[in-house]
């Protein structure tokens, strides 16, 4: 609740969280299938209708409905940003800790293999993975998590490696605290902060590398309706159908614009200096 | 041990990982060379010509040997055949690398120019209005992914001056440098943008940063002028994080920039892997992937360098 009032309290959180929380209401219409029209029903005598009272933002091609589309798309782009963070929050925070935590060889192994990983460009990588998984939801989420988890694992190695060495640390150590107690309690807990900033912003590029993914054809596959596919149908039908373009484009942007305020709003709220500790 | 040695030594580690991640990888992939090369016609062959295109493509060999022989081949320049372009991997990506190397520097340069003056503008007009201005119209480029703002410049210049970027055949810079400079002004706009966002904003906060610090204050203090505390006392350590950005993406640019290239018809390296792996031509992904890799890791490298050189707590080992 503090923090939701912190947020509201801050110009840009404010903004940026009602973008996020208007999304979100959307991405879940569009999940359960609560939508104008039927995203994937061909209405083919209204095939490339201008935006109008039954088609709000127009339809495509195949006479179908654009707005419902974009919510379908919506839901589906949300899915992979939200289950690609977790998996790569959750292997980020486990490794860091364990890097952080176990010391010496494993902080070695477990630093130079992220090292490894981050030594490709993210999108390069996630074309790699797909390549060897082939296109698909799944693999996005898989190869999207996987491009972000190094991020992770540094955001929390760095801090946890300065928490182990702090006095309220050895205090537990000398009360006989076991290992397990020590990392999920005294450094998890306050890893929170740097955690929830790199989470919003991870979101954003989440949903930057779904879009590019599918706008090349290795994401979600058709008929299935998401944002960077739409995108990509529109080229040839820019001039005689724009709203083709113009809404899934503008879609995709404030979307990332309102996860690109709410992590910086959070950064100002939780974490004002955060300080990166170089591997 | 100081942290460039560290760095130095770590370097080729995470090259030997990356060739192995990039190796298994690829092995990984269903289906062999020879049903890439042959498709649905691989189930005509006999044991005999399979065994024989086997051993031609090495593949009969295990897998540490196929790796060794891999590997030996690149350090003597041979990445092996691309099997779409029938010619050697390595002439096919520095045939394509010009083209990327001039859109990234292109990009920096647009960025550089744009991002710095406009950071330190706003770091020095502080909350004011115009210091808002740029830092929302910072938030919304870097918010604005490169294949929606390249769409929507296709789509004005078509729609409101009946004109489409120049595209068609390449012209090399060395060739026709008209031409080729109108074939890449518009992507290198598209990629600009968003790297000035970051620019922008990093070099306003860095500029903030500095301006609060107590040597800032000292000069002020001393009578320095507005001018020469921005320029001669805040400027230089304002840099550096400017300096890390810019390298990083640099970096990324250097591996192509695959949807950019794709929109505007561009035969750069991040196509060219693309269709690679859509008409699964393993070896030139194979080269391609670990040519990118390793350019990328050299871009940080010389970042960290440069940090280095910039930075003398780094130098002296301090974290």
């Amino acid at each position: 609740m503090r923090i939701l009032r912190a947020i509201f309290g801050h110009g840009s959180g404010r903004i940026g969280g009602v973008i996020v929380g208007v999304y979100l209401l959307i991405a879940i219409l569009g999940l359960v299938g609560l939508t104008p029209h039927n995203p994937i029903t061909q209405f083919r005598v209204d095939r490339l209708h201008a935006p109008n009272g039954a088609y709000w933002m127009g339809t495509d091609l195949f006479g179908r409905d654009v707005a419902s589309r974009l919510m379908a798309g919506i839901g589906q782009s949300f899915t992979v940003a939200f289950f690609s963070v977790a998996f790569a929050t959750l292997a980020g925070t486990v490794l860091g800790l364990a890097a952080a935590w176990l010391g010496r060889r494993w902080d070695g192994v477990v630093m130079r293999i992220m090292d490894v990983l981050l030594a490709f460009p993210a999108i390069l990588l996630a074309l790699l993975i797909v390549t060897v998984a082939g296109p698909g939801t799944w693999t996005s989420v898989v190869a999207i998590g996987i491009v972000y988890t190094p991020i992770f694992t540094r955001v929390v190695r760095g801090p946890a490696l300065s928490l182990k060495a702090r006095e309220f640390v050895d205090a537990a150590r000398t009360f006989g605290s076991s290992s397990s107690y020590i990392v999920t309690r005294h450094l998890l807990l306050n890893l929170v902060a740097p955690l929830t900033v790199q989470v919003t912003l991870a979101l954003a590029w989440a949903l930057l590398t779904e879009a590019g993914l599918s706008f090349l054809g290795l994401g979600t596959q058709p008929p299935a309706a998401s944002l960077g596919l739409m995108l990509s149908d529109s080229r040839n039908l820019m001039e005689t159908a724009p709203w083709l373009m113009i809404f899934p484009g503008l879609t995709i942007m404030i979307s990332i614009l309102g996860f690109n305020l709410l992590g910086d709003a959070l950064r100002d709220i939780l974490d004002p200096r955060m300080r990166r500790v170089p591997a | 041990m100081n942290y460039l040695m560290r760095r130095l030594a770590t370097f080729p580690l995470v090259l030997l990982g990356v060739s192995i991640l990039v190796f298994v990888a690829i092995r990984m992939v269903p289906g062999d060379s020879i049903t890439a090369m042959l498709g649905t016609e691989a189930g005509l062959l006999t044991p005999a010509q399979r065994d024989s295109l086997a051993a031609y493509f090495g593949i009969d060999q295990p897998w540490f040997i196929q790796y060794w022989r891999w590997i030996g081949g690149i350090l003597h320049g041979n990445f092996g055949i691309s099997v779409t372009y029938g010619r050697p991997v390595l002439d096919v990506i520095l045939e394509r690398f010009p083209l990327t190397l001039e859109l990234a520097l292109l990009s920096m340069i647009i960025a550089l120019a744009v991002g710095m003056p406009a950071g330190i503008y706003a770091a020095t007009h502080n909350e004011k209005p115009s210091d808002l201005g740029v830092r929302i119209v910072a938030m919304i480029g870097q918010s604005t992914p490169s294949f929606v703002l390249g769409l929507l410049i296709i789509y004005a210049l078509s729609a409101g001056f009946g004109v489409l970027p120049a595209m068609g055949e390449f012209a090399p810079l060395w060739q026709d440098p008209l031409r080729n400079l109108s074939q890449l002004i518009l992507p290198a706009i598209t990629l600009g943008f968003a790297f000035a966002a970051s620019v922008t904003r990093i070099s306003r906060s860095a500029m903030l940063d500095v301006l609060s610090d107590d040597y800032v204050r000292t000069a002020r203090s001393k009578g320095a002028s507005a001018r020469s505390v921005i320029w001669r006392h805040a400027l230089p350590n304002a840099l550096i994080p400017v300096v890390t950005l810019s390298g990083i993406e640099f970096g990324y640019l250097l591996g192509g920039a695959v949807i950019v290239e794709q929109i505007y018809a561009l035969p750069g390296l991040g196509r060219m892997v693309l269709d690679a792996i859509l008409q699964r031509d393993y070896a030139l992904v194979q080269g391609a992937v670990l040519f990118i890799a390793f350019n990328f890791m050299i871009v940080n490298l010389l970042v960290d360098l440069a940090y280095v050189a910039l930075d003398p707590r780094i130098r002296l080992g301090e974290q």
